[in-house]
């Protein structure tokens, strides 16, 4: 039976079209899963359903819930079902709880905003909420705030905020992506048992097609602001039938073909790095306690070879980065590339010249008043004096990485991501560096393009015998790209091997964990036509 | 708590210290020799010598510097050399008239900005809101002490609601004494209140952007109540910080309308000690002065740690 | 082409107007400044002297224009000042963040804030006595904390991108980041804070002026315009309003210019209509 009908829905914003013509069914007590890339109008077709849209919103279509459409609903009686019928959680649980209000009173609010109880009762019923999504009251009393939790634990309580009430439908906005992988595992879990025990709805929206096939009974995939194919999961997964679920489907279990050529030559050694930050002081005349990010890791990394980093954040990943690009100290053992001197702040330019890097956001790795002409040639800072022919090798460059020579003389903002992540490449290779730190290089990028990038990488690789320290949270993209990788937990390296053995047989149980934790579209589902 | 006051006390205490090695220096070391230079060219060196005796400035800076610190500390803070009464008197008495100025004008301006800018951040994109912010941006452009001869013309003058200045003392009674500093707190208040009704506003609307308002809809609370129970709590912490800076642009501008209002307040004290070249006066009121904001703002970090919780426990 | 916002427009208005009269006054004034002449004494504005004329029978619209020149001199030089010591030493500061001279330049930056303008400024006078000259010095300090704190701001939060961390990676130093990559880029912040502290810089020169702590005679000033005219303000009222408006229209036409500029510079407070 179904519980909500979505009929024709239509969006515009200040006259864009966001969203046409989605119509979709969710039943009682299932879980209907929305996917599609980023921009897709898959979050605004949930805040469309709350009825909270941003200014210059104009919207069309039904959407039913008990024979009442939403849509025709005053203000009021709207607010009569956020939180009661409906609730919803969001994708970033660090900005999503009121930072000087209880964590306590933000729950409890959700009972006496609805009249349901008086703030004492809400307290308590608060109190059976936050221990039924996981925060018992002996490590999460009422009065903590939220700056004194993690991501994870935010979440939680944005979770038993939205089903305090037991609402029929809940509507969660991309609600792990900004969490860790085992997080992710053991929000995913929560959510799946919160369906089952209070027979409430779910629409999940997520752009991971390994997270709804893992939970939803249902899937719609969004492309441009229409839903493109829906049907139960397994069927849709397996038939896919529009030719864009099929390219979303190939993208995100894209591998690009490598053959590396590993030679023998150490190109980068790492020896007993150790790094540690001074906390804040507990009390007025103790000693600071200390953070120990990166606790003794040893490794190297060979000409040609690409060299995955896996980690969830706090792991040290972060730092033991920042130190291998010279741009912070360590405080014990060496980071050498080949067998010159140790890898420093400060080092000579000569030797920062074999190390170049890629980071994560494509946003923020440019000045946006330089062209991309001095964007790229900008390592070439590092050479004695600038080559003569500095233009025809960001020419070069800029080539070899898929795009035009005539882009050098654009500004930033008018690239799309994959295209500055592009140039970010450009800019690495410029100077012919022996090692390219990868730094969560495709983690901001949707499927496809992650794709097209991750095949660029493979085949720069080939032509210039690069060495990549690949870094990512990302066990698909680390599988998919290197030779060799490393487990990093709490500053140390626990499992290093290569890659295929590490996945297939993994021998620490924290990479055991981690690998049972990222979820994968069923093996037996991918099996017809894999691109 | 106790930690993060203990550790702004530690701070304003320092402030304060090098505050005073600042003043001291400017009045005491820079002119050379403070006795000639408050005695004047056509001065005997009899009677230099003898003020350099009552000064003490036959002693060592450093001894000096003590000496004048620990006065001080203990509420002695010399003797004015034109007033022939020691300074400590001098300052109470005018104190009686400068502090109660300062927090009347700011008491007016924050009562007066909370409501405006929260209409404005309420009814933002609205006529009202344009005319408030047209207001402002006129408030703002106003010399408080013009604006107070304009208030003298208006209602001394012309309409003779108030007495065009002078101040009756504490003992001729309470209301008396507020009507007196009613429209010198008025001429004070409104530039500032322009100023902070601004800040309210952009503050408000900055913090209904955030996501955790958004929560707040998604529960089922009304735009009103999310505003009430969520953004103002928020929004009050960059305001804070004004409210404590225009504390000091109070002050220093009760020190200048007082002249407008023939107050006998710390300015008509500080203005006449400059021309009479009374230097021990001068350092002593800048000295309070600076005092003052320095108190403000440590009370204003404490106000701000009981609001956001989020700076009580670490730092 | 943009449009460019109504407040723009309406304030560069204003202040070009006072500029110009600024300017045209170091050639021409409609009558001489200096000198009395008691037979045009206390003349309300009329045909010969279209503001008027003071207890010296001196003509207002002229020492408006001279004085216009005193209030834009002193403002930019101190609005300079601030600029030439604050900026470089936010750069500084956001460069070190963080580390010790970070905090040193923090701690002077509060420090100074403790001494409102006019405190410096009677402490400079107190000892040299007063002069123009001393007005800007005080406004000046002033303004110095308030750049380095805008420029530290701006600056922090650009050296934790990653275009900063690449320039780190491809072998530049602090110094060289803060210029070729920081600097550029809080350059509209600057131009922004320039404006306001400018009309901030006006209204501290007439107050400063209006207690004698300023421009001294025979330097024609709003405040003391302001100063001569309140004794006879029952009597005369239009010498106390017109150098009043005088300095309500330039701070406004700047005010409005600096949020009109921040309109157009700033991307994230553009509105996204």
């Amino acid at each position: 039976m179904s519980l909500i009908s979505v009929e024709n829905l239509s969006l515009d914003i200040y006259g864009t079209p966001i969203l046409r013509d989605v119509s979709f069914d969710i039943a009682q007590g299932k879980v209907f899963g929305l996917v599609g890339e980023s921009g897709s109008g898959k979050s605004m077709t949930s805040l469309a359903l709350m009825k909270l849209l941003p200014d210059g919103a104009r919207r069309s279509g039904r959407a039913v819930i008990d024979g009442r459409d939403l849509f025709a609903l005053d203000e009021a009686a709207m607010c009569a079902i956020r939180g009661n019928q409906i609730g919803m959680i969001f994708q970033e649980p660090m900005t999503a709880l009121n930072p000087v209000q209880t964590i306590g009173d933000q729950v409890a609010e959700t009972l006496v905003v609805h009249g349901v109880a008086k703030r004492a009762e809400a307290l308590a019923i608060a109190r059976e909420k936050l221990d039924r999504v996981g925060l018992d009251g002996a490590r999460f009393p009422l009065d903590r705030y939220p700056h004194e939790l993690s991501g994870g634990q935010r979440q939680r309580v944005c979770i038993a905020m939205a089903v305090a009430l037991r609402p029929r439908l809940l509507i969660a906005d991309e609600p792990t992506t900004a969490l860790d992988v085992t997080t992710q595992a053991q929000i995913l879990d929560l959510l799946r048992g919160l369906v089952e025990e209070e027979g409430m709805s779910l629409l999940m929206i997520t752009h991971d097609l390994a997270v709804v096939s893992g939970l939803a009974d249902h899937v719609a995939v969004m492309q441009e602001g229409r839903i493109v194919e829906q049907g139960p999961t397994e069927e849709l997964f397996r038939t896919r039938a529009h030719d864009y679920t099929q390219r979303l489907f190939a993208a995100s279990a894209h591998r690009p073909a490598r053959e590396p050529t590993v030679t023998d030559e150490i190109l980068l050694t790492v020896e007993d790095a150790r790094r540690s930050y001074a906390l804040p002081r507990r009390s007025l005349f103790g000693t600071a306690p200390k953070l120990e990010a990166v606790r003794g890791v040893s490794f190297t990394l060979r000409k040609g070879e690409s060299l995955g980093l896996v980690g969830e954040s706090g792991c040290g990943k972060s730092t033991l980065t920042r130190a291998i690009l010279g741009l912070e100290d360590l405080q014990g053992g060496s980071i050498r590339l080949f067998d010159r001197e140790p890898v420093k702040p400060g080092m000579a330019n000569a030797l920062r010249a074999g190390l170049q890097v890629v980071f994560q956001d494509p946003y923020g790795s440019f000045n946006p008043r330089w062209k991309v002409s001095r964007l790229v040639a900008e390592p070439f800072h590092l050479m004695p004096h600038p080559p003569a022919d500095a233009r025809d090798r960001v020419n070069d460059a800029l080539v070899e990485v898929g795009l035009r020579p005539d882009d050098a003389d654009k500004y930033i903002h008018e690239f799309s991501g994959g295209q500055r992540q592009r140039i970010a490449i450009a800019r690495a290779l410029i100077n012919r560096p022996d090692l390219i730190v990868l730094d969560e290089a495709v983690s901001a990028l949707d499927v496809r393009v992650r794709a097209q990038i991750l095949d660029l990488l493979a085949r720069l690789q080939e032509t210039h015998g690069l060495g990549y320290l690949f870094i990512s949270h990302d066990l698909h993209v680390v599988r998919a790209i290197t030779d060799r990788v490393m487990v990093m937990k709490a500053g140390e390296i626990v499992e290093t091997g290569e890659t295929e053995a590490v996945f297939a047989n993994p021998q620490h149980p924290y990479t055991r964990q981690l690998i049972a934790a990222t979820p994968t579209i069923p093996a037996q589902w991918q099996m017809q036509e894999h691109a | 708590m106790l930690r993060f006051a203990l550790q702004r006390l530690t701070s304003l205490t320092i402030s304060l210290i090098v505050a005073s090695m600042v003043i001291f220096f400017v009045i005491e070391v820079i002119p050379g020799d403070p006795a000639a230079y408050m005695l004047g060219m056509n001065a005997q060196p009899e009677t230099v010598a003898a003020l350099r005796r009552d000064l003490g400035l036959d002693q060592g800076l450093f001894v000096r510097y003590l000496a004048w610190v620990g006065g001080m500390v203990t509420g002695d803070f010399g003797t004015s050399y034109t007033y022939r009464v020691p300074v400590s008197e001098l300052i109470m008495a005018r104190l009686g008239v400068s502090l109660p100025l300062t927090v009347y004008a700011l008491v007016l301006s924050t009562l007066i900005a909370f409501p405006v800018g929260l209409i404005a951040a309420a009814r933002r994109g609205s006529a009202l809101d344009a005319g408030i912010m047209g207001g402002t941006q006129l408030g703002i452009a106003l010399p408080n002490f013009w604006f107070a001869m304009l208030l003298v013309l208006f209602f001394s003058i012309t309409l003779q609601w108030f007495s065009a200045g002078g101040f009756p003392g504490w003992d001729a009674g309470f209301w008396i004494n507020i009507q007196a500093l009613t429209l010198p707190a008025v001429a004070l208040a409104l530039p500032q209140a322009s100023i902070l009704a601004r800040v309210m506003r952009s503050a408000v609307i900055e913090t209904l952007g955030q996501d955790y308002i958004r929560t707040a809809r998604a529960k089922g609370l009304t735009s009103r109540q999310t505003v009430v129970r969520h953004a103002l709590r928020n929004a009050l912490i960059p305001v804070l910080t004004i409210i404590g800076l225009q504390f000091s642009f109070l002050l220093a501008g009760g020190i200048i309308i007082e002249n407008v209002f023939f107050l006998p307040g710390l300015g008509r004290l500080i203005f006449q000690a400059i021309t009479q070249r009374d230097l021990i006066v001068v350092e002593s009121v800048v000295m309070i002065l600076v005092f003052a904001v320095i108190l403000v703002t440590f009370l204003v970090d404490l106000t701000y740690a009981a609001a956001d919780p989020r700076l009580r426990r670490r730092a | 082409m943009k449009r460019l916002p109504m407040t723009l427009v309406a304030g560069a208005l204003l202040t070009a107007v006072f500029a110009v009269a600024a300017l045209v006054s170091l050639a021409w004034t409609p009558h001489a400044v200096e000198g009395m002449n008691i037979a045009t004494r206390l003349q309300p504005p009329g045909a010969d002297h279209w503001f008027g004329t003071d207890h010296f029978g001196r003509d207002i619209l002229s020492m408006i224009m001279v004085g216009a020149r005193t209030s834009i001199a002193v403002a930019v030089i101190a609005v300079g000042m601030g600029m030439v010591l604050g900026v470089p030493l936010g750069l500084l500061a956001a460069a070190n963040r963080g580390g010790l001279i970070d905090e040193v330049i923090m701690r002077g930056n509060d420090l100074v804030f403790a001494f409102p303008a006019l405190v410096i400024a009677i402490l400079i006078t107190a000892v040299f006595g007063p002069s123009a000259v001393n007005a800007i010095i005080a406004i000046g300090i002033f303004n110095t904390p308030v750049f380095a704190r805008v420029t530290r701001g701006g600056a922090l939060s650009l050296w934790t991108l990653d275009y900063i961390r690449a320039a780190r990676v491809a072998g530049k130093g602090a110094g060289r980041i803060s210029i070729e990559h920081i600097l550029p880029n809080i350059a509209n912040l600057l131009i922004v804070q320039g404006t306001i502290q400018f009309s901030l810089g006006i209204l501290a020169e007439a107050a400063l002026s209006y207690v004698g702590l300023g421009a001294q005679p025979p330097t024609p000033s709003w405040g003391r315009m302001l100063a001569e005219a309140q004794t006879m303000i029952a009597m005369a009222p239009h010498l106390a309003i017109i150098p009043g408006l005088a300095i309500v229209l330039t701070v406004l036409g700047l005010n409005l210019m600096g949020d009109g500029l921040r309109d157009i510079l700033d991307p994230k407070l553009r509105r996204a209509r």
